[in-house]
């Protein structure tokens, strides 16, 4: 059974069809990278299945729960991070984890947090207030806090956006780290990112799945794939 | 961090005892909650003695000092409330906490609860005006107790609509402004000036009929002077605790918590 299955959602902001009929399913050790422009309907995709919006059709299960019907059983298997990585910025690093972990009911969350601050390499910053962090370390508290549960479904909004190389590679390498054991969606603006992290692709555009394949047949398309991103989204 | 099946449904009551100790903490991680404190309990204070002349009545109660708490609440509960959820949508955190596996009602009672206890707190510090009355003269101490029961009650009221007006909004001041103009309605309501211009809207009969459509209801001046603050704080004062103004307060605190959450789970 897939970890992720979508079928049929759609969402209308308004008159505005932002998601018009997006079926896929993901498996373990998937990672999808979500690719299309802005506006496209890739966050509103990644808000229904992670039940913050609500569809005006269609279902999404993760881990075999239904999102709408079995909210918290489904959200329980589930680590998000939003676009932009939000996060409490008064609380330190270690606070804010601490009471993900809590939340979640997790068993020992003093472990957990520990655990997550090093596979994270968040120790050093672990006492400051989420505030004072520079971007890198931001984006990289809100992944922390999307996998300090382990989870078997990972959904990252844009994880690398406003990062030097050097914290990209440095997100990625955690990425690769625990893809085998997860089905993973990364949205993504960077195409050279779908050669290095992603072993499947996934173009949306106007709301509707452009393109659904495996790595290798994404980059057989064309050497530019930008002009191939051009074409697929036109 | 070995295997993916570690991902437990976590108990209702371990979600909302997390977000309650996260947001009573979180008044005091910036200088706002002292802020707060402070004002209140100077406000509280300096009216009972200078508006109100406590000292000069000569008499060991604190009616004086409840009187002026409506108009403290419905300033200072939309102060605290106003947080609840603007700063949540404010931040972008409200994506994070409603991704989390927990109900919009075990964070929103969290939440709230948490704010009355601040709420609480504030109201614990003026404790040595009670000690001071005591010390002074010989009170009915049942008869203070029932006083801060009452002002607590109202307090929960006002974050009610401060819980409202919060939903609304991702801008803390206009949950602030909203929620108070709401709760100062609620306290001129039976007040001298504003009981004498709603008399002239009832002119002598005391009543106004609305009529729509075939129904008329009887609305009369009486049923609007109940839904004031002051009036179902004061028999707080004066020892009582009654059933209709503590239904009052908690019908208020508890459609303001409710209301505030089906506006934030229709997002």
């Amino acid at each position: 059974m897939a970890l992720i299955e979508v079928s049929h959602l759609q969402k209308s902001y308004g008159a505005i069809r932002a998601v018009k009929d997006v079926s896929f399913s993901v498996e373990r050790g998937e990672v999808v990278g979500f690719l299309g422009p802005n506006g496209a309907g890739k966050s509103t995709t990644m808000k229904l299945l992670t039940g913050y919006l609500r569809p005006d059709a269609g279902s999404a299960v993760v881990a075999g729960f239904d999102v709408t019907e079995n909210p918290v059983a489904a959200k329980a298997h589930l680590g998000y991070s939003p676009e932009g990585a939000p996060a409490y910025g008064e609380m330190t690093v270690r606070e804010f984890l601490r009471f993900a972990a809590e939340l979640r009911g997790l068993a020992d969350p003093a472990q957990r947090v520990a655990d997550t601050l090093k596979l994270c390499r968040l120790e050093e910053v672990a006492g400051q207030a989420v505030d004072t962090l520079s971007k890198g370390y931001r984006m990289r508290v809100g992944f922390a806090q999307a996998v300090i549960h382990d989870p078997a479904v990972l959904i990252l909004d844009e994880p690398t956006d406003g990062l030097d190389p050097n914290q990209k590679f440095e997100v990625r390498r955690i990425l690769k780290d625990m893809a085998a054991r997860k089905a993973v969606i990364v949205s993504t603006h960077i195409l050279e990112e779908v050669g290095e992290l992603c072993t499947r692709v996934i173009v949306i555009a106007q709301g509707e799945v452009r393109c659904d394949e495996s790595k290798e047949r994404f980059l057989k398309r064309g050497a530019d794939l930008n002009q191939v991103f051009r074409q697929l989204t036109a | 961090m070995s295997d993916t099946s570690a991902s437990p449904t976590p108990r209702a009551g371990a979600a909302f005892w997390a977000v309650l100790r996260r947001e009573f903490a979180g008044y005091f991680r910036t200088p706002l909650a002292y802020v707060f404190l402070a004002v209140f309990n100077a406000f509280a204070i300096s009216l009972a003695f200078f508006v109100g002349n406590i000292y000069e009545a000569g008499v060991a109660s604190l009616d004086r000092f409840f009187l002026y708490h409506p108009w403290l609440w419905a300033f200072l509960a939309p102060a605290a409330g106003a947080r609840l959820w603007a700063e949540e949508r404010r931040q972008g955190t409200i994506e994070l906490l409603l991704t989390w596996p927990v109900t919009v009602w075990q964070a929103a009672l969290g939440k709230f609860f948490a704010a009355w206890l601040f709420l609480g707190c504030a109201l614990l510090i003026t404790l040595p005006m009670a000690f001071t009355v005591c010390y002074l003269g010989d009170p009915d101490v049942g008869v203070i107790v029932s006083g801060y029961v009452g002002s607590f009650l109202c307090a929960g009221a006002c974050l009610g609509i401060a819980a409202i007006a919060s939903a609304l909004t991702r801008s803390q001041v206009i949950a602030f402004v909203t929620g108070f103009l709401a709760c100062f309605v609620l306290v001129l309501v039976g007040y001298g000036v504003f009981d004498e211009l709603l008399a002239g809207a009832f002119g002598p009969s005391g009543q106004i009929e609305l009529r729509w459509r075939g129904v008329s209801v009887l609305l009369t001046q009486e049923e609007i002077r109940r839904l004031g603050l002051w009036r179902n704080l004061e028999p707080f004062t004066l020892g009582l605790i009654d059933l209709r103004p503590t239904a009052y307060f908690l019908t208020a605190a508890f459609a303001g918590l409710g209301l505030s959450t089906l506006i934030v789970e229709r997002r």
